[in-house]
């Protein structure tokens, strides 16, 4: 199935949830509000047409230039982007599905971004959403298990954020 | 011998110092065979993987690699971990090694070269060599490590499951025998190597391999070297060990291979009759001049110490070949499968006695009363 | 409260056993690397498995943030450091979908020779490995003795064993030496019979069967539920392999070459080679499968090679050389998985226009086949426990990046 079609299948149930979508880009996306994220994960997965078995990939990306000069040239407000890409082994169709968080919930710095868990629906976002949350901060609502992966438990900021800052040190240890 | 001293010196110094020799003579065979099989195992199992092995301690062939290793271990740290129980970690080890050391007192080198000529000398080595794996258990338990104790748990729970049926293996040649001793055991096998227990009717040909199984699981030895599986217990029982006590694991485990070895070449492969009875060809019999019949038991001794290495070296070929049983299917192999064979073989060959009491694949093969009156004589005149 | 009433009965066999947690790791023998599982077991039996991961983590996808494309590439190679080859595919595959690059023909053949060697060198690693999770060494050694043989045309090919980067963004790093393609035949001449010798040891070894038959079965459903991909998810019979299924860019490299995926979706595998059969006690799904897909993929893959040595040789032209170091990247996304020995690595980039990427994504395939050990290990031996996790071939610098 072609991109097109799977928009449009996904359409008639969830218009007023899909904000966006490009299937001129390399990897053809649909950008979702986050709060449909797992009722339109689940019909991806259980509709026999578009049956998105597998979940390849869960994925932030930080759109925030720490730079205030280049941020000001920036043509994007500072925010959070989800990717989600996703593969049907039985049709062999492709489509990646995109979400915007706010940086910092209500706009407080400090107080982590939330989505919902699609971990319901694919197993394997549960170490995808860990690693999320552990690298990037966002907090999934629904989620079994949300503790960090890579870093340690007692690890301070999210790591792949633009603004983070390494500690000066952890537990004695000089890390820069 | 004893009594032979005892004619000019107290007859408790005669009987000490007789022990003495003995007992010294034992435990160098017992830490030779060690050195020698550890050379062994690093060479064989170096060839089946393609390597070289131990090429440059001592020559080309790394003779000297054990007593390099050995240097080496002792210069270790000696580590007690807090959590052990200190005075047992430390006993554990020569625990395993008296025990095995003790088992080569019973062990009959040729006809009459034994130190300790039990009448129930099968007995004795099944009983003593058994003990080993107390020291396994309590250096696993000692420790203060949980894979210790799992290594230990592992060693409880296998010894259970190998002690019955090797018990009933023993018993075969003892009942065509009709004797516990062992070195009538091995006179019994007398001649041609038609006559060996082995080749004495099918149900013992079976009877050697679960034998076989039994000991290997008893060594504690690949396939069924669960006490120490390192790719589940890290060393299992062996985990905290370090330095010397390690070498003396180490050492009783090897030796005990020997022990089990040559205890499976007496009771089924004609002991230190060889496959032709060339000792008796030859005319070195006791018969003819004490001095040939020493010359016959060299020669005995040769053949029986040949039979024990090569059945270390399919020991170490087994080692090297098969990946490790879990431990349900130890107990399974051991209890569901040998138990019943080995009971089954035992049954088979108290029918074959009965109906064929002087063998059928050998006429010449005496049957086991005469076998008796033979064996009696040369060990009135025995070398002790 | 009293007024609950004591049975005598249960007094009378109330054998408590409690529950011990033991650290499996991070240095453990068969954790493959600094892996640590804490498990909760009752006696021999395992009750629950959490597998702990980040011992190695080197913020692999932070470091590309701060580099080029191409100096980022000899990361990859750290990544799966069995098949670092196959590490360079990836991440030049995925730069060169965002750039739309499409190398010559010898290029793209060499490519598969070297990609496909990376992945007998990286299998052949599995199978000894996974000897010697169950105890039995001399696999291992001979595993490792044709792995070297791999690892020796490497060096003749761009100095390097372990971690080549040879394939690089654009092209490789520089065509063969003069005689390398005919070293590499007269290698996978030699190699045939070698995989008998391992039939022999491995997969046709009553012992060996026992330990893996049956033991960690993974549905179809199970494996695709927790993103399991590679010998693994083909392992449970399903039939999906990047190098036929995957994206157009990664496709097109296999073209012309004959060949099938390695999967048995009704138990039976594709038949054009004299395999070992498969024994009647195994389930699909089972540690067994995956091993016995990993070895039928040896043989595939020195197929592949072989047709690669020929269409090399046809082929005219020159190998592409790599991209500028400091070029400048279009703007837009890309990502891209391909199928790597462990499983489907994916590589991700996010450009703002400049030489160096604003977000570098890094999905690992072995990530996703670990995850699902705490499914796969409960209520097993701990006997078992290696024999699980050695047969999903976990490498933990690609899991912890």
């Amino acid at each position: 199935m072609i991109p097109q079609a799977i928009y449009e299948k996904l359409l008639h149930p969830f218009r007023p949830w899909l904000l966006a979508q490009d299937f001129a880009a390399i990897d053809p996306w649909i950008e979702v509000r986050a709060d449909g994220l797992p009722e339109i994960c689940r019909v991806l997965r259980d509709d026999p047409d578009l049956a998105f078995d597998m979940l390849n990939c869960i994925t932030a990306v930080d759109y925030f230039e720490p730079d205030e000069k280049k941020a000001a040239a920036a043509e994007w407000q500072p925010h959070l982007e989800l990717q989600y890409h996703l593969t049907s082994t039985v049709h062999r169709h492709r489509i990646v599905l995109k979400s915007r968080l706010a940086r910092w919930q209500n706009n407080e710095i400090g107080q982590l971004p939330e989505a919902p868990s699609v971990s319901s629906v694919w197993s394997t976002a549960e170490w995808h959403e860990r690693e999320v949350f552990d690298l990037m901060g966002v907090l999934f609502v629904g989620h079994r298990d949300l503790r960090r992966i890579l870093c340690p438990e007692d690890w301070a900021g999210h790591p792949l954020r633009k603004d983070y800052q390494m500690p000066v040190e952890y537990h004695g240890i000089q890390a820069r | 011998m004893a009594e032979f001293l005892a004619q000019y010196v107290p007859s408790w110094l005669a009987y000490t110092a007789v022990g003495l020799v003995q007992a010294a003579l034992c435990l160098v065979v017992a830490l030779a065979s060690a050195a020698v099989f550890i050379w062994l195992e690093r060479k064989v199992s170096a060839r089946i993987q393609d390597r070289l092995g131990p090429t440059r301690v001592g020559g080309r062939f790394g003779w000297l690699q054990p007593p390099a290793d050995g240097i080496k271990l002792l210069c270790k740290e000696d580590i007690i971990p807090a959590a052990a129980d200190a005075p047992l970690y430390r006993i554990a080890p020569y625990i395993s090694f008296c025990a095995v050391f003790a088992v080569f007192l019973a062990l009959p080198f040729a006809s009459g070269w034994v130190a300790l000529d039990l009448n129930a000398g099968a007995f004795f080595v099944l009983a003593v060599a058994g003990l080993e794996v107390f020291g396994v258990i309590l250096g696993g338990y000692a420790s203060g490590s949980k894979w210790s104790l799992y290594g230990a748990m592992r060693a409880a729970a296998q010894v259970i499951s190998y002690e019955i049926p090797l018990a009933l293996c023993v018993v075969v040649p003892v009942l065509i025998t009709g004797s516990m001793n062992l070195v009538e055991i091995g006179d019994s096998q007398k001649g041609w190597f038609t006559s060996w227990y082995l080749f004495h009717d099918p149900f013992t040909f079976v009877t050697f391999w679960v034998y076989v199984t039994c000991v290997t699981a008893s060594t504690n030895r690949a396939p069924f070297d669960l006490p120490e599986a390192e790719s589940e217990l890290v060393a299992g029982f062996l985990t905290e060990y370090s330095g010397w006590r390690w070498v003396v694991f180490f050492m009783a485990e090897y030796a005990a291979m020997f022990v089990v070895s040559g205890f499976g070449a007496v009771l089924f492969l004609g002991g230190w009759n060889g496959p032709i009875p060339l000792a008796s060809l030859l005319g070195l019999t006791p018969e003819n001049h004490a001095i040939l019949g020493w010359l016959g038991n060299l020669l005995g001794m040769a053949n029986f110490i040949t039979k024990a290495v090569l059945g270390v070296v399919f020991m170490i070929w087994l080692r090297w070949t098969l990946p490790r049983l879990r431990i349900d299917q130890v107990m399974t192999t051991c209890l569901k499968y040998c138990v019943p064979i080995a009971s089954a073989m035992l049954a088979g060959v108290m029918i074959w006695t009965y109906l064929f009491p002087k063998g059928v694949i050998d006429g010449v093969r005496h049957s086991a009363p005469v076998v008796q009156q033979a064996s009696a004589q040369p060990q009135s005149g025995d070398h002790r | 409260m009293s007024t609950e009433r004591m049975q005598p009965e249960t007094v009378e066999f109330d054998v408590r056993t409690d529950e011990m947690l033991i650290n499996m790791g991070p240095q453990h023998p068969s954790t493959h690397g600094v892996l640590r599982l804490v498990l909760r077991t009752d006696g021999e039996v395992v009750n629950e498995v959490t597998p702990h991961i980040g011992y190695l983590h080197r913020c692999a996808e932070k470091i590309g943030e701060n580099l080029t494309p191409r100096q980022f590439l000899p990361y990859t190679d750290r990544l799966d450091y069995l098949a670092g080859i196959s590490m360079n595919l990836g991440w030049a595959l995925t730069v060169e979908k965002l750039l739309g690059h499409k190398v010559s023909e010898k290029t793209r053949h060499l490519r598969v020779i070297v990609a496909e060697l990376s992945r007998i060198a990286s299998h052949l690693v599995a199978a000894g490995c996974y000897g010697l999770d169950l105890g039995s060494f001399t696999p291992f050694m001979w595993t490792f003795r044709e792995r070297e043989k791999i690892l020796d045309l490497y060096e003749d090919l761009c100095g390097a064993r372990l971690t080549c980067s040879y394939i690089t963004v654009g092209g490789v790093t520089a065509d063969v030496p003069d005689g390398w393609l005919k070293k590499c035949e007269e290698f996978l001449t030699q190699f045939e019979p070698v995989i008998d010798d391992l039939h022999a040891l491995l997969t046709n070894n009553a012992i060996f069967i026992q330990r893996t038959a049956g033991i960690g079965v993974m549905s179809k459903a199970t494996a695709l539920d927790y993103g399991c991909t590679g010998p693994v998810l083909r392992g449970s019979g399903v039939d999906w392999d990047l190098r036929r299924d995957g994206e157009p860019i990664y496709t097109e490299m296999y073209d012309g070459y004959t060949w099938r995926v390695i999967a048995a979706p009704e138990g039976k595998y594709p038949d054009d080679h004299p395999y070992p059969p498969v024994p009647p006690e195994t389930i699909l799904g089972d540690s067994w499968h995956r091993y016995f897909v990993r070895m039928l993929e040896v043989v595939q893959s020195m197929d592949l090679v072989r047709q690669g040595i020929e269409k090399y040789s046809m082929a005219a032209g020159d190998v592409d050389e790599p991209i500028p170091l400091k070029k400048k990247l279009p703007k837009g996304e890309a990502y891209l998985e391909t199928e790597a020995p462990k499983g489907q690595m994916g590589f991700g980039i996010v450009s703002d226009g400049s030489p160096v990427p604003w977000r570098v994504r890094v999905k690992s395939s072995s990530f996703c086949n670990l995850s699902v050990t705490p499914e796969l290990c409960q209520g097993v031996l701990v006997a078992d426990i290696p024999a699980i996790i050695g047969s999903l071939d976990l490498v933990l610098g690609e899991i912890d990046r």
